[in-house]
Formats: structure tokens, C-alpha cells, sequence
């Protein structure tokens, strides 16, 4: 499975703080050589699921880390949050659905931008989202 | 009653070496073309060294000790080299297995007393060398995947020549299929080239892929809207009937693409759109 | 309160966005552009993302709200320099800023702008 490299975790609470998270991704995607293209990919899905996890939960904590599995190495990014939790993932999952006043690309959007993703949720108790980009992936 | 088989060894290192060298010598898969003799004892030797120095009764029936992390770094560094020097899997097993039949053949005579004695000495040197050849045949592995990965890697990037054809016009030939993570190559290429050059005008041809199916269809799609999102256009020729076919037969909308048959009428559109001219010059000398 | 400027040029106007945008301050601009077509009577928007690292689902949005609102007051909205890397991303997440024009860098975008405009004033003429 995988080996976690490094670890950091970052508790989002305001808008603000979307800037300096999408700075530590960045870093840390750096770090491992990961291609513009696909540090650019990882942080604009990043950034979708810190604008949910504020918009839909009033924020949450926020885990990235660095991971290897054989010889490819990756970022892994976990979102926390104890919101209302999603009641249909499917539905949640396609394109153009949204509960708020948005386009309904954040999840979907952010499921193409990644290597995987998953999400799990409980109505009532919050959502986790997790999602890995591998360096070449 | 121990059998002290590690100190055995340490005392016959230098009888070992000689015996693993003619082992080695006589073999035929023996690749003096790769590998001088002096090189092959010298490596040989050390190896020896790091394998005697690191043994003992303890961890001689278990070779994931720690102990043996120099052993296993030596090896591997050994096997990674043969694999980048093209030695076949077979010649570098051979190194390590003719190492077995030569502690074999030195320990036989201590112990031929007791066949008890013997049977538990020739178990124990089996899964020791045989511990030793798996790290070989992995690292082995592992340094033929990096020499292909290279490969491919080059591959990729002798495949996507991004050519500046006119002032203002690219040009990128695509040979062979386009799977996502080559269009993701080609789409970087192009986008990067379009921003240096500062060219508004891409012409992707593809003459060279074999077929086009759905997945294409949406890699190409996919090419021609990002280059669109920088501020430039993008015409894709080279369709041939086959696959104009296929195209209309799987039902993929191409209609908000510019499509051309060849590069050549690709480029009159190119000129066109740039307000270019291509005249007959009246005058005869060139 | 952060703001990003916008400069006056002519007819047009021009937005260079230096900073990375968060939420707010991406729908700051978008009111303040909406006003400042309504007050100057410009005809073309100019916005150079160049500086912008990434363009994500909500940005791209507030460029095509701007894009959208414009057209209705009559003004063109053309986005330059964007990044090779932002493209290829918003092209996965599912945008294509519907609504904009785009350009490779300033000039072309202004050259573009003008075009645009020239067209449709010279159009009456021809019928």
C-alpha cells in the first residue's frame, strides 16, 4: 500500500485561508517534481473542495501529505469537515448538480483533475474527500 | 552441538574465492566481452568480504536481518549495473549461484562425517545464496524497468516535434496513438510553443495516428479547446476517409472543429485566416 | 478592503490580476467592472490572467459572469495570457468561459477588442 513521506495538516476556518493552503500544496508538489501541468491540476482541485468544505460546512481540517506506492510518488490530500454531509453522493458526483448557486464542476471537476478520489459521507455527521495525483499520473 | 558453520566460512574465504572463480570461469555464459577477469575476482572478492564479514551463526538462517543491509546494497548495486551493461538475467543468476556450489564445495569436506551435519549445512547455504539471488533478480528488474522507462520517456519526446512552419503558424504532426497521457504531452507542447512563439494559429495533423475512436476524438476536442481558452486556433488535418468515417459511424461531433484533408489545404486555410497571400512571382529567375 | 484595479484606457478598460484571487476578492472585481462599464461607457474589458497560477470552477465563473454582464451593457470582454498549464486544467475541470474572448497576450487582445468593435459599427453601414 502506500508509505507516507511527509505530513502536514491545516485547519481552513475562512476564505482566507484558501491562499496560503493552495501555497503549502504548491510546495509540497514542488518538492516531489511533480510537472506544472499536474501541480496545477492538483491545486485547482484543492481548491474546489477547500471552497466546499467552507461553503457547505463552515470549514474543516485539511491533511496533505506526501505518499509513494512502488516507485511513483504523489500528494495525497485529505478534507475533513463536519457539515451536513452529502445525501446522494451519485448525484453529487455529476456534472451540474448543485445544491448552492454554483456551475455543479467542484466535485466532478476535481474527480477529473485527480489520480483517485474518494468520498465519504455521512448525512448529519460531515464528509471526507480524499484524493491523490501521482507525480506522472 | 553448534555447528559453527560462519566461522567454517571465515576461514576458508580464500579457498572459496578460488573456487567460486573457476566456477565462474568455466562456465561458457561467461561474458569476458562485458567484464574483465581481474574485474570479475576483484568484485567478486569484495563481495565475499562484505557477505563473510556480515555472517554469523545467528543470522546465517535469516537473510532479512538487518546485518546483511551492506551485503544486499552491494548486490543490488551489482545487479543494476549488469542490467544497464547487458548482461542477460541468466549470466548475472549465475554469478550468484555459482557462489553456492563454491561455499558447497568447501564446506563438504568439514562436514561429510555426519550425514545429519551435512544435509543441515547444504539447507542452510541453499537459503542463504537463494535469498541473495532474489535480491538480484529484483534489483535486476528494477534496472531494466528504468532503462525502459527512460525509454519511453524519450519516446514521448522525440513523438511530439512542435514545428514552427510560418510566421504565426504551428504545426504538430502526430505519429501513432494518443492515449491520455500523450495528449497531455502534446497539449503541453503545443500550448508552451504557442505561447513562445506567440503564433495564433495550430494546425495538428494526423496523418500518423493509425485510428481514431471515441477516446481520441475527445483528446483531440480536448487539444483544440485549451488552445482556444489561450486565444488561439486550431485546425486538425490530415483525415483520412477511413476515419472520417469511423468518425461520423461512432457519432462524435466534430462540427465546432476545423477539420482539413491534408496539412497543405490546412495551411491555405491558415493563410486565409491571417490574410496571407501565396502569389505565382512574375519574375522567372528564381 | 482589498481591491484590484482597473485602468482606463480609451474605450476600454484593463484588468491585470497580479494576486492569487480568493473568493471575495474575485467577486469584488467582478461588481466593480460591471459598475465601471456602466459609468465610463466602455465598449471592451480587457483581463490579462498571465500572473494567475491557477484559474479554478468559482474563478472561471466570475471571468464569465463579467463576460456575460458586459455583453448585455454592450462592452466585449477579452481574457489574455493564460497560462498553458491553466488551460489544459480548466479543459478537465469542464470549463470553457462561454460568454470570452480570448487572446494570447495584451496586444493581441486589444487588437482584437478593436476588431470587434470596428465590426459591429461598421455594420449598419453595409445594410
Amino acid at each position: 500500500m502506500y508509505i507516507v513521506l511527509n505530513k502536514d495538516r491545516m485547519v481552513i476556518e475562512k476564505e482566507q485561508d484558501v491562499v496560503p493552503y493552495r501555497n503549502r500544496v504548491k510546495e509540497f508538489a514542488v518538492k516531489i517534481g511533480m510537472s506544472l501541468v499536474n501541480q496545477t491540476k492538483l491545486i485547482t482541485a484543492a481548491s474546489e473542495l477547500v471552497r466546499n468544505m467552507l461553503k457547505y460546512a463552515n470549514g474543516g481540517v485539511t491533511t496533505i501529505e506526501v505518499i509513494s506506492k512502488g516507485r511513483e510518488n504523489g500528494i495525497r490530500l485529505i478534507f475533513e469537515d463536519k457539515g451536513p454531509g452529502i445525501a446522494d453522493i451519485k448525484l453529487a458526483m455529476k456534472d451540474g448538480f448543485s445544491t448552492g448557486k454554483s456551475l455543479g464542476l467542484g466535485l466532478p471537476g476535481a474527480k477529473r483533475l485527480s489520480s483517485e478520489f474518494d468520498i465519504k459521507s455521512t448525512v448529519g455527521k460531515g464528509t471526507t474527500v480524499t484524493l491523490i495525483k501521482w507525480k506522472n499520473g | 552441538m553448534k555447528l559453527e558453520i560462519a566461522k567454517t566460512l571465515q576461514k576458508k574465504k580464500k579457498q572459496i574465492l578460488e573456487l567460486w572463480m573457476q566456477n565462474q570461469l568455466k562456465d561458457e555464459s561467461l561474458r569476458e566481452d562485458l567484464m574483465s577477469n581481474d574485474e570479475l575476482r576483484k568484485e567478486s572478492d569484495e563481495l565475499l568480504n562484505y557477505l563473510l564479514d556480515s555472517l554469523n551463526d545467528e543470522n546465517i538462517s535469516n537473510i532479512q536481518s538487518s546485518d546483511f543491509d551492506s551485503l544486499n546494497e552491494m548486490i543490488s548495486g551489482i545487479s543494476i549495473t549488469r542490467a544497464r551493461q547487458g548482461f542477460s538475467p541468466k549470466e548475472t543468476g549465475y554469478y550468484i549461484f555459482s557462489l553456492r556450489e563454491a561455499l558447497l564445495q568447501a564446506l563438504h569436506k568439514d562436514f561429510k562425517g555426519d550425514v545429519n551435519d551435512l544435509m543441515t549445512v547444504t539447507l542452510q547455504m541453499v537459503k542463504l545464496v537463494d535469498g541473495l539471488a532474489a535480491v538480484t533478480f529484483e534489483t535486476f528488474i528494477k534496472g531494466r524497468e528504468e532503462v525502459i522507462l527512460r525509454q519511453t520517456d524519450e519516446i514521448t519526446e522525440i513523438s511530439t516535434p512542435v514545428i514552427r512552419v510560418w510566421d504565426g503558424i504551428l504545426a504538430l504532426p502526430i505519429i501513432g496513438t494518443l492515449d491520455s497521457a500523450r495528449t497531455q504531452v502534446v497539449m503541453e507542447n503545443l500550448l508552451v510553443e504557442i505561447v513562445a512563439s506567440g503564433s495564433s494559429i495550430a494546425i495538428l495533423d494526423i496523418s500518423g495516428v493509425p485510428a481514431v475512436d471515441s477516446l481520441v476524438a475527445q483528446h483531440l476536442i480536448k487539444t483544440v479547446s485549451a488552445t482556444r481558452l489561450m486565444g488561439a486556433e486550431c485546425i486538425i488535418s490530415g483525415i483520412r476517409p477511413e476515419i472520417a468515417q469511423t468518425v461520423v459511424h461512432l457519432g462524435i461531433d466534430l462540427s465546432n472543429i476545423v477539420t482539413k484533408a491534408t496539412l497543405a489545404s490546412a495551411l491555405r486555410y491558415a493563410f486565409a485566416l491571417l490574410k496571407l497571400e501565396v502569389k505565382k512571382s512574375t519574375k522567372s529567375e528564381v | 478592503m482589498d481591491r484590484i484595479p482597473i485602468l482606463r484606457m480609451g474605450n476600454f478598460l484593463l484588468v491585470t490580476i497580479q494576486v492569487d484571487l480568493y473568493d471575495r476578492l474575485a467577486q469584488n472585481l467582478e461588481s466593480d467592472l460591471v459598475q465601471m462599464v456602466s459609468k465610463t461607457g466602455a465598449r471592451g474589458v480587457l483581463i490579462d490572467i498571465s500572473a494567475l497560477s491557477i484559474v479554478d470552477s468559482f474563478m472561471g465563473r466570475i471571468i464569465g459572469n463579467i463576460g456575460s454582464v458586459s455583453k448585455i451593457m454592450d462592452a466585449e470582454t477579452v481574457v489574455v495570457g493564460m497560462q498553458p498549464a491553466v488551460a489544459i486544467t480548466l479543459i478537465e475541470l469542464g470549463l470553457e468561459l462561454k460568454g470570452v474572448h480570448t487572446a494570447l497576450n495584451v496586444e493581441r487582445g486589444m487588437q482584437l477588442l478593436k476588431e470587434k468593435i470596428l465590426i459591429e459599427e461598421s455594420e449598419p453601414d453595409e445594410e
